[in-house]
């Protein structure tokens, strides 16, 4: 990186880009056009470009969100993003394969190494597409697909056509309806009945283009009895112009399924990141999401899980930082639809050097689902007077019996503990690098432990060079 | 010759512009134990606090000298690193902080040449068993939870590790059962031969362990008396109001 790229980034280590080299790249701008051509291009089955097409309708009929951060949602400029840019023109199986700038920038990443020690199988998205894919053999052989999304319409069409847009409808909300006009990539996983993943499979997200969008579509049905835990990462260079990922992710687990998905969400402070990411849980089964939002501009995202069998469970554990210019606006969203279900919502964030984080949060319990339990508990550490924290939770309970807990903290890192702490030498930075890792340990707990040191690392980073 | 460790000069301290230490004068030597008593207020964990440099006391007068540095141009992180040790009287409570991880990156960042790794387990565990501590509290989140006596006991395991030349000590036996006591004293007179300890307390039975060389009494903000152990003893038989005229 030159010196000038380092002034640039600062602290954020992901910020470097390569040279855009692509091989087909879309005019900034989106139109029906725009749409069609994006499903021309990969060739897709007419069923697919016509949902496209509503979805794309839909997305320009639709209003803005009144709610959340409206200033800054109103400042994204879909004119100036690029909807679609290919950068290999395949997905390659052996990581020798992938062009050497994209290669080396995931080494840097440190994805494939990764993939030697601890992943059962990896997806890397370059801008639009997938530019690797592997997955351990011995899954391939349970009949696991771990596929990316393009491939996976291709080679299973009836199971995409049967769960695509079932959990999130493009009508959901302005940006999955964007999301489903312009899709792409994205990983497409459906596991056997009884088959248990035991090693986490990965998606790792890297933007490198300027203005670039990134509309990645995950589709994962676990089926009866099975489980598996998904990884995604995600960053992008630091840029002075603003990029756009707006992902859309379904998840479906059928009687008695486990899915967990885990987030550790980086991207540069230039990226508006506006996800939809809802489960389905049927009888028994059990969603937990575990998502963690560091970087990015503004991020609205908020994972839901809809019970609907009987006895089943979500857990929901977010945590979010809020640096300089920066507005996490998350939580979750929990639905009671069937009896004797069950939730937990831990949600922890952090604002500092004047970032905004907000909890917004619903939680549902429909008139005929008896015996339902849900916790929820937010935590938020406010580390100086500049910085700001809201909760906008919202409860409807239709059922009486519904056993609810809700607990809200807001904190301050107190002079007592940072006394302590110096006084057993640590700087004034170090300690609150300290207390602010041990803020999030409930989260970190739950990451594989590669990530957990990754993220740990990355948040005394971000108490660094800030305390005067 | 005796190594000065600490040295007080008419020390004056006030918090939110109130006095709190009024002229107060005090000498530790390397090996000597001082034992400081007083009533509840008199100004003890004051005195302990801005030695250890807490941001909310105000030096009004009077100076403050570790190994013969003046003390005022030293961060708290500072002190540590020179030598100096506090044992809070309340210790704070870090949620969601191991206390293996505390412990390991607390002795790199104050130790000069600080074991790594194995050693560093070695001598951890070595620590643990002096002070009859179970290997689960260095998964448990640092003072979160413990118990009183815990709370000390951990204080004194981060002494032995971070092997300070100067340790005040507040009150580090309240609370303790009878075996804890014996334990942390154990704990106190191993650093001490190579150290200057203030030792401050309410109770004359942790002398029964650990044996000072001078006993101070405080009476609102000074020492008004200085001797043996002995006065140690009269002070828990007597109270303080017979000191109160020479305040
Ligand atoms: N941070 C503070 N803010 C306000 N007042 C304080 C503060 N610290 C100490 N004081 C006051 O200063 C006086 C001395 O307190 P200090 O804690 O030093 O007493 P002590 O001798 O240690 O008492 P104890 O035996 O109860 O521990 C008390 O009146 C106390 O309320
Ligand atoms: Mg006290």
């Amino acid at each position: 990186m030159s010196e000038e790229a380092i002034e640039a980034v600062g602290d954020y280590k992901y910020g470097f880009h390569d040279p855009e080299n692509h091989t087909i790249r879309f005019d900034k701008g989106l139109s029906e056009q725009v749409v069609r051509d994006i499903s021309e291009l990969k060739n897709e089955p007419e069923w697919m470009t016509d949902i496209r097409v509503k979805a794309y309708r839909h997305f320009e009929a639709r209003a803005m969100p009144d709610w959340g951060n409206c200033n800054l949602l109103e400042s994204i400029n879909f004119e100036n993003v690029t909807y679609f840019l290919r950068s290999s023109n395949q997905t390659e199986k052996n990581w020798d394969d992938v062009p050497d700038d994209i290669k080396n920038t995931f080494d840097r990443l440190g994805i494939p190494e990764a993939e030697q020690k601890w992943l059962g199988g990896v997806t890397a998205q370059y801008e639009s597409e997938a530019v690797y894919h592997s997955i351990r053999e011995d899954l391939e052989e349970q009949g696991v697909i771990f596929l990316d999304m393009d491939t996976g319409l291709k080679t299973h069409p009836e199971l995409v056509k049967k769960f695509f847009g079932t959990v999130v409808p493009h009508s959901d909300n302005k940006f999955s309806a964007l999301n489903t006009a312009v899709w792409s990539g994205g990983s497409f996983i459906y596991v056997p009945k009884g088959i248990s993943v035991e090693m986490p499979v990965q998606a790792y997200f890297r933007i490198n283009a300027k203005n670039m969008g990134q509309f990645e579509r995950t589709l994962i049905i676990a089926d009866e009895g099975s489980t598996i835990h998904y990884v995604e990462g995600c960053t992008a260079p630091s840029y002075s112009t603003d990029s756009l990922h707006s992902a859309v992710v379904e998840l479906v687990a059928m009687e008695g399924a486990k899915i967990r998905y885990s987030t550790v969400q980086n991207w540069s402070n230039n990226v508006y990141n506006l996800v939809t990411k809802r489960a389905v849980a049927h009888k028994n089964a059990t969603v937990e999401w575990v998502d963690g939002n560091i970087g990015s501009k503004l991020t609205m995202k908020y994972p839901s899980v809809l019970l609907k069998g009987e006895g089943a469970h979500a857990e929901v554990i977010s945590v979010a930082y809020a640096g300089e210019g920066q507005h996490q606006d998350a939580g979750a969203k929990v639905h009671h639809l069937a009896p004797n279900t069950t939730s937990n919502i831990l949600s922890k964030s952090i604002s500092k050097n004047g970032g905004r984080s907000s909890y917004r949060g619903m939680l549902q319990v429909m008139p005929k689902a008896s015996g339902c339990r849900s916790k929820v508990v937010c935590d938020a550490l406010i580390l100086d007077e500049n910085s700001r924290s809201d909760t906008y939770p919202t409860m409807e309970i239709g059922n009486s019996s519904a056993d609810l807990e809700h607990e809200a903290s807001v904190s301050k890192v107190s002079s007592d503990q940072l006394f302590y702490l110096m006084s057993r030498g640590f700087t004034e930075e170090a300690a609150m690098g300290l207390i602010v890792n041990g803020f999030f340990e409930p989260f970190t707990r739950e990451l594989p432990m590669e990530y957990a040191v990754e993220l740990n690392k990355l948040l005394e980073l971000e108490m660094e060079g800030s305390i005067g | 010759m005796s190594q000065e460790m600490l040295r007080i000069e008419n020390l004056h301290v006030s918090v939110d512009g109130t006095p709190i230490i009024k002229g107060l004068n005090l000498t530790i030597n390397r090996g000597e134990i001082h034992v400081i008593m007083g009533r509840n207020g008199a100004g003890k964990s004051t005195l302990a606090n801005v030695v250890m440099g807490h941001p909310a006391y105000e030096i009004t007068a009077g100076e403050i000298h570790f190994q013969g540095r003046p003390l005022d141009e030293l961060a708290v992180f500072e002190r540590a690193r020179a030598g100096m040790f506090l044992s809070f009287q309340y210790p704070a409570v870090i949620p969601g902080v191991q206390v293996g991880t505390f412990l390991k990156k607390s002795v790199a960042s104050v130790r000069d040449d600080p074991p790594k790794g194995r050693a560093f387990r070695k001598e951890l565990n070595e620590a643990m068993s002096k002070l009859e501590m179970d290997k689960s509290f260095l998964s448990r989140y640092v003072n979160d939870g413990f118990s009183g006596g815990e709370k000390k006991r951990l204080e004194i395991l981060q002494m032995l590790l971070l092997k300070p030349s100067l340790a005040l000590l507040d009150e580090t036996d309240s609370g303790l059962d009878i075996d804890a006591l014996r334990i942390v004293s154990k704990g106190i007179n191993e650093i001490a031969p190579e150290a200057g300890c203030l030792i401050i307390t309410h109770y004359q039975r942790l002398l029964d362990h650990v044996k000072p060389h001078h006993v101070h009494a405080m009476i609102d903000g000074a020492i008004v008396k200085t001797g043996g152990p002995e006065l140690a003893l009269e002070l828990e038989e007597r109270g303080y109001d017979w000191l109160d005229t020479a305040a």
